[in-house]
């Protein structure tokens, strides 16, 4: 089994070669190393070569060393709970601190000891032995150029789950809204009002001139409203007339329609197209599979302060349509209810109450009294 | 002289199916329309009556989809006579129509444009001239199993353990392996035991996808029975098998459709 460390390790560079991987990971330790060379060699006055040969054996090793204890403390952190921290492959300053101080230590001694069989040095020769001042400058300076290549490791690695996390919310976004466009235009809707113009073209022209005005209206409607805002509740009515005046050519005389909407709520604002998914519901799960077809009721009424909106049918009713396909337009009116109005708004399905059966959805949302 | 061909179409929308009768008169006005119905269930008995050499089915219909009648009319269909061939019709099935293409059936998508309907005639006729008696062909039952069994892909419900069957304020709970079969009934399932018979009120295309498909087997669209309640299977000449039970007298009838899971090991 693989590691999820090295699972990790190997997503976060899916393609690159194994040399261009090693480059990227070493380039800034090779940095650093080059720098440390440079001013030890000035400082002391050493042979440049030989000075990064041992900053290069010492360097490689520290790092080698954090990033196996970063890498450790994750996967240890991840396999005791799911720690966000740990899902960025940083375990932590409370780890990462001390560990980095041991890591300068056991690297400056370990690579020392590599760089001695590497130059064939003596351990007496060390050109720091006799020197505690210089030892300690030199463990200093390892210390600090640690210290700062943890810092920027942390910082890249922070960076890059940052920037994981803003592409994660701008897809689920995007496919929000693909699926939000997706159900409002059902594709089966287009085509069949598209079938049923193009046969009234050739028999009855004027008819589908009235029809393909409301096909219009209501796509308008359809692109405006998935931006946010509110209208009239005459204008949801006109727009619900569109469609289901569509629904009527194309059932025929299976669909009755009956709109009620008393004058002094007209102008009550709503958000555009709210009631579209439970008219839609309603065609689609009530009235459709009905052999018989049946009737559509949409009806607003003032109770209190509450504006009351139903949509009721005729139809075969919540227990055989499963709610299979229904949930997603239910479950899109409850968000936009609970994001405008919050627990002021509620939205209920359930079996009509009296002898013709079907479907009741009811909508109660808190009335507004429009700007005079 | 042969007999004039004729053709039922089903489709619930009268402008959809006034358009296309009319595009058929004007590209095959020899062929008679022996039917037009505007749902599932007039589709299958009209067609059983009127025997028509061709059935265009629209897909989404009141009371059964096209797809259900055109199972029915496989399980149905006299011996005698040659399977109708069947066109289906839909104006967005995704997951429909990739098995149409799959299976080489024949289908048109609304709004079905003239050059595809005369395509689609073009092979009707030809087709038509090398039909023999004798039901549905291997071959058309073949492509029916693929295309019921492509169901779109959806939640999958969790498995029934126990059946909960209701009788006025008593819960019958039959735990699913003691369930010999299953078999529709208008909008109920009746659920029958080794004892006794309850009534559920779901259908059985509900029922179905909380069932194991390794423990019970669909043998007919009505029916669905326990593999393990089943004693032997006995074919006859025609294509159909008959079951045996283990723990009930009566026997079950699995259609051509399902026939070809009974075979020898």
């Amino acid at each position: 089994m693989k590691s999820p460390a090295l699972a990790d390790f190997f997503a976060r560079y899916p393609v690159r070669s194994p040399l261009v991987w090693l480059w990227h990971e070493l380039r800034v330790g090779l940095v650093f190393c080059l720098i440390a060379a440079v001013f030890i060699s000035t400082m002391f006055g050493d042979p440049f070569l030989g000075t990064l040969v041992y900053s290069l054996c010492i360097g490689m090793s520290i790092q080698f060393l954090i990033e196996a204890g970063r890498y450790g403390f994750s996967y240890r952190q991840r396999r005791r709970n799911l720690d966000a921290a740990a899902q960025s492959n940083w375990p932590g300053w409370a780890w990462m601190g001390p560990w980095s101080v041991a890591a300068a230590l056991l690297g400056y001694y370990g690579g020392s000891a590599i760089a001695d069989l590497l130059t064939g040095t003596q351990r007496t020769h060390n050109p720091s032995a006799g020197n505690l001042r210089a030892l300690s400058l030199i463990l200093m300076v390892s210390l600090a150029i640690t210290l700062s290549a943890v810092y920027f490791f942390y910082s890249r690695g922070r960076l890059a789950a940052m920037q994981a996390m803003t592409e994660h919310a701008q897809r689920t976004a995007a496919e929000m809204q693909l699926k939000l466009l997706q159900s409002q235009l059902e594709p089966h809707m287009l085509f069949n009002t598209l079938a049923n113009l193009r046969v009234l073209i050739g028999s009855d022209p004027a008819r589908a001139q009235a029809m393909l005005d409301r096909l219009i209206a209501f796509l308008r409607a359809m692109l405006a409203a998935s931006r946010s805002g509110s209208h009239a509740l005459a204008d949801e009515f006109e727009r619900i007339g569109d469609y289901l005046s569509l629904m009527a050519v194309r059932m025929g005389p299976r669909l009755e329609v009956y709109l009620d909407l008393p004058a002094e709520l007209r102008t009550q604002p709503v958000p555009p197209l709210l009631l579209q998914p439970l008219v839609e519901n309603s065609i689609r799960h009530g009235l459709e599979p009905q052999v018989q077809g049946g009737r559509i009721e949409v009806a607003a009424r003032r109770e209190g302060d509450e504006l009351v909106l139903t949509v009721r049918d005729t139809g075969v009713g919540l227990a055989a349509t499963g709610a299979g396909g229904s949930r997603f337009g239910l479950q899109q009116v409850r968000d936009r209810l609970s994001t405008l109005f919050g627990p002021r708004a509620t939205l209920t399905l359930e079996l009509a109450a009296d002898s013709k059966g079907g479907t009741l959805a009811t909508i109660r949302l808190p009335t507004q009294e429009p700007a005079a | 002289m042969t007999a004039a061909i004729t053709a039922l179409i089903a489709e619930d929308e009268p402008l959809l199916l006034k358009g296309l009768r009319a595009d058929l008169a004007i590209q095959w006005p020899e062929l008679g329309i022996a039917a037009e119905v505007a749902d599932g269930h007039n589709a299958l008995t009209q067609a059983l009556a009127c025997k028509p050499d061709i059935c265009f089915l629209d897909i989404r219909m009141p009371g059964m989809t096209g797809l259900e009648v055109a199972q029915a009319l496989a399980e149905d269909w006299p011996e005698t006579l040659p399977f109708p061939l069947l066109v289906f019709v839909t104006a967005y099935d995704q997951y429909a129509l990739q098995a149409f293409e799959a299976q080489a059936v024949d289908y048109l998508v609304k709004p079905v444009e003239p050059r595809r309907l005369a395509a689609c005639v073009e092979r009707l006729k030809s087709r038509l001239a090398e039909r023999k008696p004798g039901g549905p062909l291997p071959q058309t039952l073949e492509q029916l199993r693929a295309i019921l069994g492509s169901a779109p892909p959806g939640d999958v419900p969790p498995r029934l353990e126990v059946i909960q069957a209701g009788v006025g304020n008593m819960v019958h709970m039959v735990p699913i392996d003691d369930v010999v079969y299953f078999e529709a009934a208008d909008k109920y399932v009746r659920v029958v035991t080794a004892e006794r018979e309850h009534l559920i009120r779901m259908s059985l295309r509900e029922l179905q996808p909380q069932l194991d498909p390794q423990r019970f087997w669909q043998i007919h669209r009505g029916t669905v029975v326990r593999t393990r309640a089943i004693a032997t299977a006995l074919r006859d000449e025609s294509g159909k098998v008959y079951l045996t039970l283990k723990d009930r007298p009566e026997r079950l009838t699995a259609s051509r459709l399902y026939a070809h899971l009974f075979k020898g090991m």
